[in-house]
């Protein structure tokens, strides 16, 4: 029974190991990759969402009469398109700070900080 | 031509951010993005005025009718938020070239100017979209382009602070999205107008109320809501100059636009029916952000980094005008959002004009500035009476108003607590006056070249428009408080 909705049980655990991943590690670079995982776990809950029991891919078919719905995977395109340009964006980030700090660890470059 | 505003609204800064690449010289790139916001000025103009007299607009894209195709939709809130965001964008943008000269390196210029564009056309587009989905992929554009605004600052604080956004701002725009998930999963629309009349008939089930939770805690990421400000004070306080101004005006305000637009737009929530005692949570964050936020600022010594916290506990204001859930609540809240956006805008570009000579805006780099720099000190003074809310300053119109929504629902010890709010926001005001004024400029420091230590004219003038503008909209109030009251009523119509 509790089975029978294992995507989305994927889903809270794959938002949860991002969300903590992003909460107890102080490597930016992993930051960005638990930031990652979170996104990932809603383009799953999404795509979860437009399935449709016994649904084929949604394209037109004479033999097909139950397609799944299209509409949340073309959202998730969207999202996906989204999350690329942030990732590239954070670490595109993350090089500035090597150059400027010399290091990528939270709790070296807040040392740095104080030192100021 | 005139049935395409809408969409022309954000199509303008949207193509003219990659046109700007194609452009030689930072003078030019920076008189097109000029151009480009003038333009968007113009046209959110326009659109107010024909909402005002012809109704809500709705703006099929591709010419597909909602609910199947995207729908853009201007009601008079709508309009009045993409008329403050356009002309706080385009009056900032007019003071801006002297300082990003000052501030960027030669090579940032230009993306200066693209993420300018990018930020202003993600905020107008957030305004104008009817369609949830559309409102995230713009918040991710608006947000995206201010991590990179930030991230040009000179001190490499910048850099960290950027990237610190970064992840909390991509945390907050996921769990809208989340929240929007929710949403279409129980009622098969994302039109908004679609949302409000299916969401009454599901509104029992948990599902709805998680949407909610996501949507709101989301958004409140975004307006750096106490507890959730942590991102903003480093944000503000290492980013170029010019940008921080933009951001302080328009940014947050577009977010706290959000919250009333999901809130009583979308969801028709009354926050005192729910099952959570969602009223008595907003008011007390909003006070607790107005008091902590107020003590904090005192204590700083970078007039930037107290200025971003005082935006922290302006906020605080708004949300508790969102938690009194009335019209009146409201309404103020509406106002608030204009008058702070009128008032730090000057103050923010005040103090650029202020880096523009020193290099850095720590307190002892305000000495002398009364004699040294007279018309921008006067002008930080304007402001700062302004954010206190002395009367006949646009300050005093939106306590006035904040305190009476409290009055009208017999919270007498909030309209209290509102006021003595204010008196804290008088000691940060006085740490940044008394140096102006009663220091004696520091003789070590280098003056600046030539006879003129004043801030560049360019820069002035824009100064002295906004804080004409917080003087003038604090003695002839028609025209904000007629628009947030329409506003209002149009928000509380839809509601009941």
């Amino acid at each position: 029974m509790i089975l029978d909705l294992y995507n989305y049980w994927i889903v809270v655990v794959l938002m949860m190991v991002g969300l903590f991943i992003i909460v107890s590690r102080g490597n930016l670079v992993k930051k960005v990759i638990g930031l990652n995982i979170f996104q990932t776990s809603v383009f799953v809950f999404y795509i979860s969402l437009g399935k449709v029991e016994d649904g084929s891919a949604p394209i037109l078919s004479d033999s097909v009469s139950v397609y799944s719905n299209p509409l949340p995977h073309v959202l998730i395109l969207t999202a996906i398109v989204v999350g690329v340009a942030t990732t590239a964006l954070g670490l595109a980030l993350v090089i500035r700070i090597k150059e400027a700090y010399g290091t990528v660890e939270e709790d070296d470059i807040q040392t740095l900080d104080d030192q100021q | 031509m005139l049935t395409h505003l809408p969409i022309l609204q954000v199509i303008v800064p949207l193509l003219a951010a990659p046109l700007c690449l194609m452009l030689d010289g930072s003078r030019f790139v920076w008189a097109f993005a000029l151009l480009a916001s003038l333009l968007a000025g113009v046209i959110s103009g326009l659109l107010l005025w024909q909402v005002e007299t012809g109704g809500t607009l709705s703006y099929a894209l591709g010419g597909w009718q909602a609910p199947i195709g995207i729908e853009y939709r201007i009601d008079l809130l709508s309009a009045y938020l993409l008329l403050i965001v356009s002309a706080m964008g385009t009056l900032v943008l007019l003071g801006a070239y002297r300082s990003v000269n000052k501030e960027l390196a030669a090579g940032a210029r230009t993306y200066f100017y693209v993420a300018y564009l990018l930020c202003l056309a993600g905020l107008l587009g957030i305004v104008a979209a009817g369609d949830a989905f559309n409102v995230f992929v713009f918040l991710e554009i608006s947000s995206l382009g201010s991590y990179i605004l930030i991230s040009l600052g000179r001190d490499r604080r910048a850099l960290w602070a950027a990237f610190q956004y970064l992840v909390v701002g991509t945390i907050g725009a996921t769990f809208i999205l989340i929240g929007v998930g929710f949403l279409y999963a129980m009622t098969g629309t994302l039109n908004m107008m679609d949302l409000a009349q299916r969401i009454p008939s599901v509104s029992e089930s948990t599902t709805v109320l998680v949407a909610f939770t996501f949507l709101v805690v989301g958004v409140c990421l975004k307006l750096a809501m106490f507890p959730l400000h942590v991102w903003l004070p480093n944000a503000y306080a290492f980013a170029p100059s010019i940008a921080t101004a933009f951001l302080a005006a328009s940014a947050t305000k577009v977010a706290v636009y959000l919250l009333f637009r999901f809130s009583f737009g979308v969801f028709g929530v009354a926050l005192t029916e729910s099952i959570l005692p969602l009223q008595e949570v907003f008011i007390g964050l909003g006070l607790a952000g107005v008091f902590v936020a107020s003590l904090v600022a005192i204590s700083q010594h970078n007039i930037k980094r107290m200025l971003a916290y005082s935006s922290v506990a302006q906020i605080g204001y708004m949300i508790i005008g969102y938690g009194l859930d009335s019209q009146a609540g409201t309404t103020a809240a509406l106002l608030h959002l204009f008058n702070h956006a009128l008032m730090k805008a000057a103050l923010f570009m005040a103090l650029a004009a202020v880096v523009y000579h020193h290099g850095s805006v720590l307190l002892k780099d305000l000495a002398g500035l009364g004699t040294t720099m007279p018309w921008t000190a006067a002008a930080l003074v304007g402001g700062g009476l302004s954010l206190i809310g002395v009367p006949l300053t646009v300050g005093f119109i939106s306590k006035w108003y904040l305190v009476q929504a409290a009055l009208e629902q017999d919270l007498w010890w909030l309209a209290l607590l509102i006021v003595v709010g204010s008196l804290l926001a008088i000691v940060y005001v006085w740490r940044m006056i008394e140096p102006m004024y009663f220091a004696p400029a520091s003789s070590d420091r280098p003056r600046s070249v030539g006879n003129t230590p004043e801030a560049p004219r360019s820069l002035l003038l824009v100064i002295w428009i906004l804080v004409a503008a917080n003087l003038y909209f604090g003695i002839d109030t028609r025209l904000p408080v007629g628009i947030a009251e329409a506003a209002a009523q149009q928000i509380f119509g839809v509601r009941f």
